[in-house]
């Protein structure tokens, strides 16, 4: 499988939202890179009529009786928020300026 | 130092009960102890003090009103700091969210609290339970009671520390992939991850949501029964949460009794890449369990050599979801928003600064793993590796009654020394790996030290799901044998700390 590069790594840092610095993006490449290579280790087994498995329980469609019970209160939801205004969590602005 | 603080869970429960000692004795005990050594060994990122004397008192005043305690009312506990806590800080080991207060509580938390036992305090942990060693804490390492130098495991070892310098008779850990039993292991005590489904995840900061599971730690095997059946049962509030009852775990502990059972011990587990004295007292727990009458049988997992691997890209799939929660929005600490920049550029330069090194990799991992054009060669192909995994497990159990292997290939290793060779860290839980991935429950319990070091050495235990049970029997039935052979505890044998 391919190696990853510093250009990589910026990439897969952006989408992560994580600003990583610049003069660090090479050491992580360089340990995801030997991550990879030992990772790709999957492919040693023949899997090829293996059906994947995503979890150890099978469940499907997990319900319960719709009955009102006690909630969080507005306040206390707020309590950890870094930001609060009017009730509501306060976030950066969310659209370029235009 | 006081007798307290060497007592078993259960004993403690019973001198509260009968009001030898009150609760709050008992709790002061513990809260004098972890101020003298946990200076040293740093298990405790948060100690409760004004929490722990009220629960304890709230035990008091039932005992005097000869109400019917729980088994473990006003025994002293810590708990992972990765357990959302009411009114408690809960951080995960992670700058991210340091100074968080949970406005609720985890349902392990509430089993706790109804139960009268007595939460201490909040214990150290790897960052969001990503590592081996404990060192990946933003908090600084926690300290093996064994040698101050040496790791205590991870990613719970604050827990198991906190139990093995008698800091607390019970603690809670989580196992993703050996975070409970790798560290009871290289501590010398005892830790259990049930089978997955069997305790609610409700409150728990979610790691990898496929392999998480929380469980009981303990310095002998009752003890950790006695804790696993108040924590364990069905949660409405965890879909994942099996609705069947809870194994009886104690009546199992207290039987220790082997006769005539099969144990398998995995043929892949052992050998090359294991410690010389780990296979020693390996090899001599084999021999004991033949001596009480079970009968011991190789048995070959031939998928497990590629269980490391598929692991290391199903966590950080999941963890990269999992974690993306944690941009400073909603909680935690927000880092560059100064009016200027965009909800991008402040959740990017919050993760950044909350993040330590490994949980950054990990989820540039995952998010590597889950891109297009990558998705089947990683993710899928890992998917199907825990398939075979567990027909492993399936071949295996339909000709055993219980597998056996070391816990962990190694004893602790000192502080520092594999902190920036991530391949090094990840192969500790080489053998506990496989049983998250199948959602088995597996126990490690103390069987001597290695001759060439005087360290701990674990012995893992592994049943069929939901046959939690068989754990604490086998585990027990050597134990029993073990404490006639070494004269008392293996945890008597451990240095005193310094300030005790």
């Amino acid at each position: 499988m391919s190696g990853i590069s510093q250009e990589d790594v910026a990439h897969l840092a952006h989408l992560a939202r994580i600003d990583i610095p610049t003069d660090e993006l090479g050491h992580y490449a360089k340990q995801l890179d030997a991550i990879l290579n030992a990772v790709a280790e999957v492919s040693s087994l023949d899997t090829a009529d293996v059906v994947a498995m995503s979890h150890p329980v099978p469940m499907t469609n997990v319900f319960r009786e719709d009955t009102p019970g006690v909630s969080l209160t507005a306040e206390q939801a707020l309590s950890g928020a870094p930001a609060v205004e009017d009730g509501r969590f306060r976030v950066p602005r969310i659209l370029d300026e235009e | 130092m006081s007798d307290l603080i060497k007592k078993d869970a259960s004993e403690l429960a019973g001198m509260v009960a009968s009001r030898e000692v009150s609760a709050v004795e008992v709790a002061q005990a513990h809260l004098d102890r972890i101020a003298a050594v946990d200076g040293a060994v740093n298990a405790f990122l948060h100690v409760d003090t004004e929490g722990a004397l009220a629960s304890a008192s709230a035990v008091d005043a039932k005992v005097k009103a000869g109400e019917q305690l729980s088994v473990l009312a006003g025994v002293p506990l810590g708990l992972k700091d990765i357990l959302a806590t009411n009114g408690l800080p809960t951080t995960c080991g992670s700058r991210v969210l340091d100074g968080w207060i949970p406005p609720y509580d985890a349902t392990v938390v509430t089993k706790l609290r109804e139960a009268g036992i007595v939460i201490l305090g909040k214990t150290n942990m790897d960052e969001f339970a990503m590592g081996s060693s404990t060192e990946h804490s933003a908090f600084g390492p926690t300290h093996n009671p064994w040698d101050l130098e040496r790791i205590p495991g991870g990613s719970g070892g604050g827990s198991s520390a906190c139990v093995s310098a008698f800091e607390a008779p019970l603690a809670i850990g989580t196992d993703t992939g050996g975070s409970i039993r790798q560290p009871a292991a290289v501590t010398g005590s005892v830790g259990v991850k049930p089978t997955y489904g069997g305790v609610s995840r409700y409150g728990i900061v979610a790691l990898a949501s496929s392999l998480d599971q929380a469980g009981p730690c303990a310095r002998n095997v009752l003890d950790t029964a006695l804790l696993h059946s108040v924590i364990a049962g069905h949660d409405p509030m965890d879909s994942t949460s099996i609705n069947s009852p809870v194994p009886d775990v104690i009546a199992a502990a207290k039987r220790a009794d082997i006769k005539g059972m099969k144990v398998g011990v995995i043929k892949e587990l052992g050998g090359e890449g294991y410690q010389a004295g780990v296979r020693t007292r390996f090899d001599e727990s084999v021999a004991l369990i033949e001596s009480l009458g079970a009968e011991v049988v190789e048995v070959s997992c031939p998928s497990f050599p590629a269980a490391l691997a598929a692991y290391y890209l199903i966590l950080p799939s999941e963890a990269s979801s999992n974690l993306a929660k944690f941009d400073g929005i909603r909680f935690g600490n927000r880092v560059g928003d100064d009016g200027s920049k965009s909800v991008e550029q402040v959740m990017s330069e919050t993760r950044a600064a909350g993040f330590g090194p490994e949980v950054t990799r990990r989820i540039i991992l995952g998010t590597y793993a889950l891109s297009a054009g990558y998705y089947d060669a990683y993710y899928g192909q890992a998917q199907k590796v825990r398939t075979l995994i567990k027909q492993d497990f399936d071949a295996s159990f339909a000709k055993v009654d219980v597998l056996i292997s070391p816990t962990a290939p190694t004893t602790a290793f000192k502080i520092g020394e594999k902190l920036d060779d991530p391949l090094a860290m990840y192969l500790n839980d080489v053998a506990t790996i496989p049983v998250n991935m199948a959602g088995l429950p597996g126990m490690s319990l103390p069987i001597g030290l290695a001759p060439e070091d005087n360290l701990p050495v674990g012995l893992q235990i592994i049943a069929p799901a939901m046959a939690d049970d068989r754990l604490y029997n086998v585990g027990a039935a050597i134990e029993r044998e073990l404490l006639t052979k070494w004269g008392g505890p293996i945890l008597g044998l451990a240095p005193e700390l310094a300030g005790a």
